[in-house]
């Protein structure tokens, strides 16, 4: 059931045979189901070499001697560099943005030069005709180490008796902000406060395709072509261009398809500079595909916050405050290029976004650590935002003894107050918490489930209800990274053209990883034109080839891209009325299409087909009316220029129960309702809000980079370090209410990433309201039988 | 993750896998259903020099009744255990089990012998057999051997069979009138490895229990058969019997500390199941709840 709040009237998308709000299947899933997908880790070209990089196993340690003679003779092996041979090929980078201010960072090298900072950095690079051989020269080099103090704990990484990693800048604190808004010691003197510490494991996303590139670089042409599974080909080809010393239009960068990436890959990571380096240097095409091991040693990590939390509360349920102290350590670089000070500053963001309390501070630190760096990953901040302040507002409600719903009911802000602003200064435009909430109520019936939860308790069955109201940065303009500084595109293009069969060619900058780009690309464009979707082909991932954009990646993609495929196929539509009109001697506003035809716009009758329109345009020009020079191709871009995000809000509902004698939970039913606007496809959304979920789940229960105190990972493998499977998961639900964006016609907003930013927080919630007849509140994920066993004093 | 270069033979009979292992010694690993063996190698965890592959050999496959004993061949697959009429009628504990082990895929692929023969102290199938009072049979250089499960398992990956030996078949003996079982694990996730788990082989008489054998897995370096179980043979079971069956157990439980559990974890999860497993045996609920 969704809920429309849309203003009345017809807009462009309301058409006959409109693809909008319609589950359609996506036009590659055949293409894929059949194993005729494009990943770059299938991909061979002729002369193409494979690298492996020899990693650091320690976490700090000064490099010496590299001893490869034996490795290079070992068979299939075609070169073997060090970090010293190959900065003659690619120059180091600082991943700081100026809107970030006193964001600091060391020179990171494409393979580490005297000094490796994690475990899992590249020392070497064996470059060899096969994989395999590869790794049996690797165990052949010998490097001489000495092994240095490693700096682990974020909480003693500022201290005075801690080692500085980079001592070029002076300490181990990367960034620091902070936010002092309304008056929150008043607020406090007057309410009851209550306070608790935050903590959330380290984790990572987990892609069923590894990083993986190939890189080509030809001599005759003094251009190079990488092949990479990313999200913002555009970013990497100025990347790229800019350490090897090339111009933009000497990178090609293709992306077909990729299998997963969840922010994984919309980085700069060393390793793939490396192989664009390596290809330049040994002029043949190189290819490197992360290995599992290698990958949970350098795929970005995330969370791992610490964060202090107070909230101050009337008897009457009316939240004053809230005040966060946060802290993250991200490794021992900021990654490029989109830095790791966004978590933490996006924290800042977002605490205490859905309320109407008007006193905030807040103070985030990020710190450097001798461990894989730490950068963005799906709803970057928002479930840290999310459990910090759904925890405080839970344990607020239980100070007064107050429903959880009715402090909410209370202090979320009202649907009719928008357009407002939050304490940090985020916009809204127009959010939907209230009608939201009584959805969500009547979707998971919750007063039979609280009298549910009371019968089974006489029983010792321990189970929980847990809310969890959230907002969702989507959209982003310029403000995100452009204005800092970073050659990373807010805008995206996309041109649309009628070949001369009447099908449509559709180019745009926008990429797909598998969320459904390429659909809702193809269901706009359809509707727009009037032109059946199997007519529509869409192409993405090739800067040589698309308009350019941004690619996907902060719910983006439908927005901002989706946007565009709208702007550009109204162009084209009212090119080809135009030549119909011409060639009918009608008026364009006399002649609609519709299935494929020009009609007329009164009474629907048929008048030509487009491909009859598209034979005349291309093959007999000579026999339209003289001055008419037709025009089927049509380009438009869009960026966001009104709101720097177009904020989304939604709430979730975790039910679950927890065996209080073993610690482990079992998670009954999720439900969530969002707001991300207009719907283009029911079905690709909804699967955007599950997979967000289950990705949100598994922080709450399962996963964990477990690191000893050396700074070795100790989980680096799928039997230990425990992703979400479908054994345990709930049946998730799903409700929306509809509040379009005005910025645009489409009315789209983000999707990909509120399941994640409240997920964690329902469960949390859950599980504090079932051990609530124990006295026990746990506020650290993930929640291990470990964890609740200990709070319940069982262990 | 690839392995390192190893060579390989495909025996053509047991004598044959036998005259290669004579050959090789420790440098050869015998290869069955390779659903451990492999991911080793490929971490470079392992690097045999040869690898000998005895997924020829019919004689090893096969599960049939021989009197009081359900013999079965070392080849045999878990999913054969899974769906085999003979394993669910005269050892459900086994078919029980293997619904716990791993994943389809895995199910699929791994053998019992290989289970056995690897001894992974977290894995079912060892502390099945030391339940049921099964008999390894192994052959060897000089002819066949028999050893009783308890004296099998010597450790971490160690076992009673000897590098040139190879391990043929499994003999349980058969369900008897008044026997029940019970099989249970805690498992961060369906199919991953136990924190403990529990297989059980009871002979239930009237309200008492006349057998019962608790093969802890998760517990130690290999499968405990729990000498607290005697405490509970033969008498009648009250809360207070079965708190000091409880105690007497956490002090024969030598866990390992990992990342899922404390040894206290494991000690603490271990009297629960036990409390929950003889609940579940004698049909007594109130005794599962912590007193």
């Amino acid at each position: 059931m969704t809920v429309t709040r849309a203003p009345a009237g017809l807009s462009v998308l309301d058409r006959p045979n409109s693809y909008i709000g319609k589950t359609v299947p996506r036009p590659n899933l055949d293409r894929l189901l059949q194993g005729r997908g494009q990943y770059v880790s299938d991909l061979e070209l002729p002369r193409m070499a494979h690298v492996v990089f020899l990693r650091s196993p320690y976490a700090h340690a000064r490099i010496g001697a590299i001893d490869a003679d034996a490795a290079k003779r070992m068979p299939g092996v075609i070169s073997i560099v060090t970090g010293r041979e190959l900065e003659r090929v690619i120059t180091p980078w600082v991943g700081v943005l100026s809107h970030l201010k006193g964001l600091k960072s060391a020179p990171q090298h494409a393979i580490a030069v005297d000094k490796v900072c994690w475990q899992g950095e590249a020392v070497a690079a064996i470059v060899a005709t096969s994989r395999a051989a590869a790794e049996d020269a690797m165990e052949h080099i010998a490097v001489d180490y000495e092994e240095l103090g490693a700096v682990t704990d974020m909480r003693t990484a500022l201290d005075s008796a801690t080692p500085v990693i980079h001592a070029s800048l002076g300490d181990n604190l990367a960034f620091e902000r902070t936010l002092n808004a309304g008056d929150v010691d008043h607020a406090f003197s007057e309410s009851e406060v209550v306070e608790a510490d935050f903590v959330f494991g380290r984790h990572t996303g987990v892609t069923l395709e590894p990083r993986a590139v190939v890189a080509d670089w030809n001599a005759a042409e003094a251009r190079l072509t990488i092949y990479q599974g990313t999200q913002a080909p555009h970013m990497v080809q100025n990347i790229a261009a800019l350490h090897l010393g090339l111009k933009e239009a000497q990178v090609r960068v293709v992306c077909k398809d990729v299998g997963g990436s969840f922010g994984i890959k919309v980085h700069i990571y060393a390793d793939e500079m490396a192989t664009y380096a390596l290809s330049k240097l040994l002029r043949r095409p190189v290819k490197f595909v992360a290995d599992r091991v290698e990958s949970f040693n350098t795929d970005i990590h995330a969370r791992d916050h610490r964060c202090r939390g107070r909230i101050g509360v009337k008897p009457d349920g009316t939240i004053t405050a809230f005040e966060i102290d946060d802290l993250t350590g991200i490794g021992p670089y900021s990654m490029y290029p989109r830095t790791s000070a966004i978590e933490a500053n996006q924290v800042v963001n977002l605490v205490g976004g859905p309320y109407v309390a008007l006193n905030y501070r807040a103070r985030a630190r990020v710190v450097f650590q001798n461990k894989n760096v730490m950068c963005q990953y799906r709803a970057v901040g928002h479930p840290i935002a999310c459990s910090v302040t759904e925890g405080l507002v839970d344990l607020a409600a239980a100070k007064i003894g107050m429903d959880p719903v009715e402090i909410r009911r209370r202090n979320l802000i009202a649907d009719d107050a928008y357009p407002c602003a939050s304490p940090s200064g985020m916009k809204f435009e127009q959010l939907s918490h209230h009608v939201s909430l009584a959805k969500l109520l009547q979707m998971m019936d919750y007063d039979a489930l609280r009298a549910e939860q009371a019968a089974l308790r006489a029983r010792n069955i321990y189970r929980g209800i847990g809310i969890a109201s959230f907002i969702e940065v989507t959209n982003p303009s310029a403000a995100f990274y452009g204005v800092g500084g970073a050659k990373i595109s807010s805008q995206d293009g996309v041109a649309v053209r009628l070949d001369a069969q009447g099908s449509v060619i559709c180019q745009t900058s926008i990429t797909e990883q598998g969320q459904g780009s390429e659909s809702l690309t193809a269901q706009i464009v359809g509707s727009v034109l009037g032109v059946s979707m199997d007519r529509v082909r869409v192409t993405l991932g090739d800067t040589d080839n698309t308009p350019y954009g941004g690619g996907t990646w902060a719910s983006r993609g439908a927005g901002i891209g989706g946007e565009a495929a709208l702007q550009a196929a109204k162009v084209l539509r009212r090119n080809i009325l135009d030549v119909a009109a011409a060639i009918l001697q009608s008026t364009p506003a006399g002649l609609d299409i519709v299935n494929n035809s020009i009609v007329n716009a009164g009474d629907g009758a048929p008048r030509m087909e487009l491909n009859e329109l598209a034979r005349i345009v291309y093959f007999r020009p000579d026999t339209l009316p003289p001055g008419i020079q037709p025009e089927l191709m049509a380009t438009r871009h869009f960026v966001p220029r009104q709101y720097p995000f177009a904020f989304t809000n939604g709430v979730q509902a975790s039910w679950l129960e927890v065996d209080t004698e073993t610690g482990f939970v079992t998670l009954l039913k999720h439900w969530v309702v969002e707001d991300c606007g207009t719907i283009i496809n029911p079905q690709l959304v909804d699967e955007q809000i599950r997979g967000g979920v289950v990705q949100g789940l598994g922080a709450a229960l399962f996963e964990k980079c477990i690191y000893d105190e050396r700074g070795q990972l100790t989980n680096a493998n799928m039997a230990d370090y425990l992703v979400p499977m479908s054994g345990e998961m709930p049946d998730i639900e799903i409700g929306h209410v509809v509040s379009p964006t005005q910025e645009t016609e489409l009315g789209a907003k983000g999707a990909g990433e509120a399941g994640t930013a409240g997920a964690a927080a329902a469960v949390a919630n859950a599980v504090n309201d079932a051990l609530r007849p124990f006295g026990a509140t746990i506020t650290e994920i993930p929640l291990t039988p470990q964890v609740i066993l200990t709070a319940l004093g069982r262990i | 993750m690839k392995a390192a270069a190893f060579a390989y033979a495909r025996a053509t009979s047991v004598v044959n896998a036998l005259e290669l292992l004579a050959a090789h010694g420790d440098k050869a690993k015998v290869l069955s259903g390779g659903q451990s063996l492999m991911p080793a190698m490929n971490l470079r965890l392992l690097s045999p020099d040869i690898l000998v592959d005895i997924g020829g050999l019919a004689e090893l496959r096969g599960i049939a009744v021989r009197g009081d004993l359900l013999a079965i061949g070392a080849l045999t697959r878990h999913v054969d255990l899974l769906h085999s009429p003979e394993v669910a009628l005269h050892a459900p504990l086994l078919r029980d089990a293997v619904a716990q082990v791993a994943h389809p895929a895995i199910r699929n692929r791994g053998t019992i012998g290989g289970s056995l023969a690897h001894a992974d102290p977290a894995s079912e199938l060892p502390a099945c057999v030391v339940a049921l009072d099964a008999t390894i049979v192994v052959r060897g250089p000089l002819g066949e051997r028999r050893i009783a499960a308890t004296a099998f398992f010597n450790g971490i990956y160690d076992t009673a069979l000897a590098p040139d030996e190879l391990l043929v078949a499994v003999e349980v003996p058969v369900a008897g009138h008044g026997s029940a079982f019970f099989f249970h694990e805690y498992a961060r996730r369906h199919g991953d490895y136990a924190l403990v788990g529990l297989a059980a082989r009871a002979v239930v008489a009237g309200d008492r229990f006349a057998e019962l054998r608790l093969g802890f897995f998760a517990v130690g370096d290999r499968p405990l058969l729990a000498a607290a179980a005697n405490r509970l043979i033969n008498v009648s079971v009250t809360p207070a019997l079965l708190a000091e069956a409880t105690t007497a157990l956490a002090d024969e439980l030598d866990p390992q500390e990992d990342q899922q559990a404390s040894p206290a974890m494991r000690r603490h999860l271990a009297a629960v199941l036990l409390r929950r497993c003889v609940a579940a045996l004698l049909a007594r609920p109130e005794l599962g709840v912590t007193s």
